[in-house]
């Protein structure tokens, strides 16, 4: 009974996308991780570039069609999230962004979540600091102190630092998700009679 | 069961013919719209409040005063009146006048409005959006049902021996819709009052306002009102017919893909294949509308909303009498068939005066 839901979004354009083999890599990493302190992981990944009509019609109709839908209740529901976008002009992905915006915006509260992002060149890597990490902040969920940023080079390199990155972030992720399963709020439970919601007025 | 149509009085330009009715032109529409709707054998014409382009109707009252003296049996709604920023008094001696002039023919659903800048317009603060829902219904509840009232609270000012005036007709207030589309609050005042709850039904997939109104019938029975499915439901839709439903895609498509709430998003097959839209035959209407009850229970309204999205006056009147020929009758047996006896009828000013009456007879020794 010692499973933990492991959610992972990526946000990359192409086919294949380093996005998606940064994403596997910490997955891999994470589920290995956890697998070491006898839990195990039940993984969900969702590849933004397959909701993207339905992230666009989602913020003109305000709800999601039902496989978007399924990924969303996926991520909000997951124990620890992996979240992994390109940079794009100093900045996470439209696309990563707009997902974001469809979530409702308490659904990630005290959600552990490893940041990464993939770059042209290490110059971007501070995007992750600045632009996503505020974001996750925002919506009070718990992003690691260790991101990982991927720049084109880190591909090739045997001095990389990368795979020792990815190893540092997924066990940060898999401390976080083996120290408690999370509780998610249920949007429709009312705690209070309404005469006392009338009292709080 | 009650049958009728709701509107947003918007303005929209006609994307096949590029016109866009005056404001003078829209609402003179929706009179004739109004008066159609009883012509055709429904029973309900409800119409939304807005304070902001591109929609028309600011005070229901108005508009509805003037249907109420060309119509004898219809029964007058709002869809919503805003709760927010209203005053509450204002509301209560409104919809008790209408009630006067229309014979009792008048209903009111409580919404709290759609757009954020509505709020300071009249001086509210729209982070206080459901207190102000709660308290001004507080006290719009009283006024209706006690005749001399004191009252404070935190946003109107205090009233000393206040009597709303006039008294409502024959003692009995108008019956009062709670509309929301994803607040669970406020199917839990609903519930508490033992109100009507009305989901709009429209927009979103079903699956969510089924949740919002098995929470509303939970808490109906809970709040001691009756059993769950006695609880006074009300459902929207959205419909477009034609005697074949390729006809009926073919003329409602640019309309829909030009639509202000959802033009420009998911395809009509698509929307339609997630929300309760039907777009199609006239059986298709009725076979989807039947489907309604397999998802809600047995409810008491079912409104259509059919003047939108720029179709034309002409259209629209086409539409009701296909409603009125060719679905209603066949819903209102359907319906009726499948109605367990237990559960009650849409609610009528003639019905609630009886029963008020009856509650007030002496017990039989």
């Amino acid at each position: 009974m010692n499973t933990r839901h492991l959610a992972v979004v990526t946000a990359g354009l192409g086919q294949p996308s380093s996005t998606r083999l940064l994403a596997d890599r910490l997955t891999q990493a994470t589920v290995r991780r956890l697998a070491e302190d006898g839990i195990t992981a039940e993984v969900t990944v969702v590849e933004l570039r397959d909701h993207a009509h339905a992230i666009t019609d989602n913020l003109l109709t305000g709800f999601a069609a039902p496989e978007l839908a399924a990924a969303i209740d996926a991520v909000t529901a997951a124990d620890g999230l992996i979240a992994v976008t390109p940079i794009f002009t100093t900045s996470y992905s439209g696309l990563f962004k707009s997902f974001v915006d469809v979530l409702d915006p308490t659904a990630l509260t005290g959600q552990p979540v490893l940041l990464a992002a993939t770059g042209g060149t290490p110059r971007h890597s501070l995007a992750l600091d600045y632009a996503v990490r505020p974001l996750f902040s925002y919506l009070r969920a718990r992003p690691l102190s260790t991101t990982v940023f991927a720049a084109s080079e880190d591909w090739g390199s045997t001095a990389s630092e990368l795979p020792g990155r990815i190893e540092r972030a997924a066990g940060e992720l898999a401390a976080e998700m083996t120290r408690a399963g999370r509780t998610v709020k249920d949007p429709w439970a009312l705690g209070d009679s309404f005469e006392d919601l009338l009292k709080g007025v | 069961m009650q049958f009728g149509i709701f509107s947003v009085g918007d303005v929209t330009t006609d994307p096949t013919t590029g016109t866009t009715p005056t404001e003078h032109e829209r609402l003179k529409a929706m009179l004739t719209i109004a008066q159609k709707t009883e012509e055709v054998g429904l029973d309900v014409f409800a119409t939304g409040e807005h304070h902001n382009e591109p929609f028309v109707v600011s005070s229901p009252t108005t508009l509805l005063g003037y249907v109420a003296a060309r119509t004898e049996k219809l029964i007058l709604s709002t869809a919503t009146t805003l709760i927010t920023t209203n005053d509450p008094v204002k509301i209560a001696e409104d919809f008790a006048l209408l009630q006067h002039i229309a014979d009792g023919r008048v209903d009111l659903m409580m919404g709290r409005g759609n757009t954020g800048p509505v709020y300071p317009w009249f001086g509210k603060d729209i982070r206080q959006g459901v207190n102000l829902a709660f308290e001004n219904y507080a006290l719009l509840h009283r006024l209706w049902h006690e005749d001399v009232v004191d009252w404070s609270g935190k946003f109107r000012t205090p009233l000393q021996g206040f009597t709303a005036t006039p008294r409502p007709l024959d003692g009995v207030a108008p019956f009062v819709w709670h509309g929301s589309i994803r607040t669970p609050e406020i199917a839990e005042q609903a519930a508490y009052y033992g109100d009507g709850f009305f989901a709009n039904n429209i927009f979103w997939p079903r699956s969510h306002f089924a949740r919002l109104i098995q929470l509303y019938r939970e808490r109906y029975e809970h709040y001691g009102h009756g059993t769950a499915d006695q609880a006074y439901v009300g459902l929207g839709g959205q419909v477009f017919m034609r005697k074949n439903s390729q006809d009926a895609v073919k003329e409602f498509r640019p309309y829909f893909d030009n639509a202000p709430v959802y033009g420009h998003g998911p395809s009509l097959e698509d929307f339609t294949d997630q929300t309760p839209l039907t777009v199609g035959s006239p059986q298709q209407v009725i076979d989807k509308t039947l489907t309604f009850r397999e998802t809600f229970g047995d409810y008491q309204r079912q409104l259509f909303l059919m003047d939108h999205a720029g179709l034309p006056l002409k259209t629209v009147l086409e539409q009701l009498d296909i409603l009125g020929e060719e679905v209603v009758p066949v819903l209102r047996r359907e319906f009726a068939a499948l109605k367990p006896a237990h559960v009650p009828d849409g609610p009528t000013h003639a019905a609630r005066v009886a029963a008020k009456a009856a509650d007030q007879q002496p017990a039989l020794v």
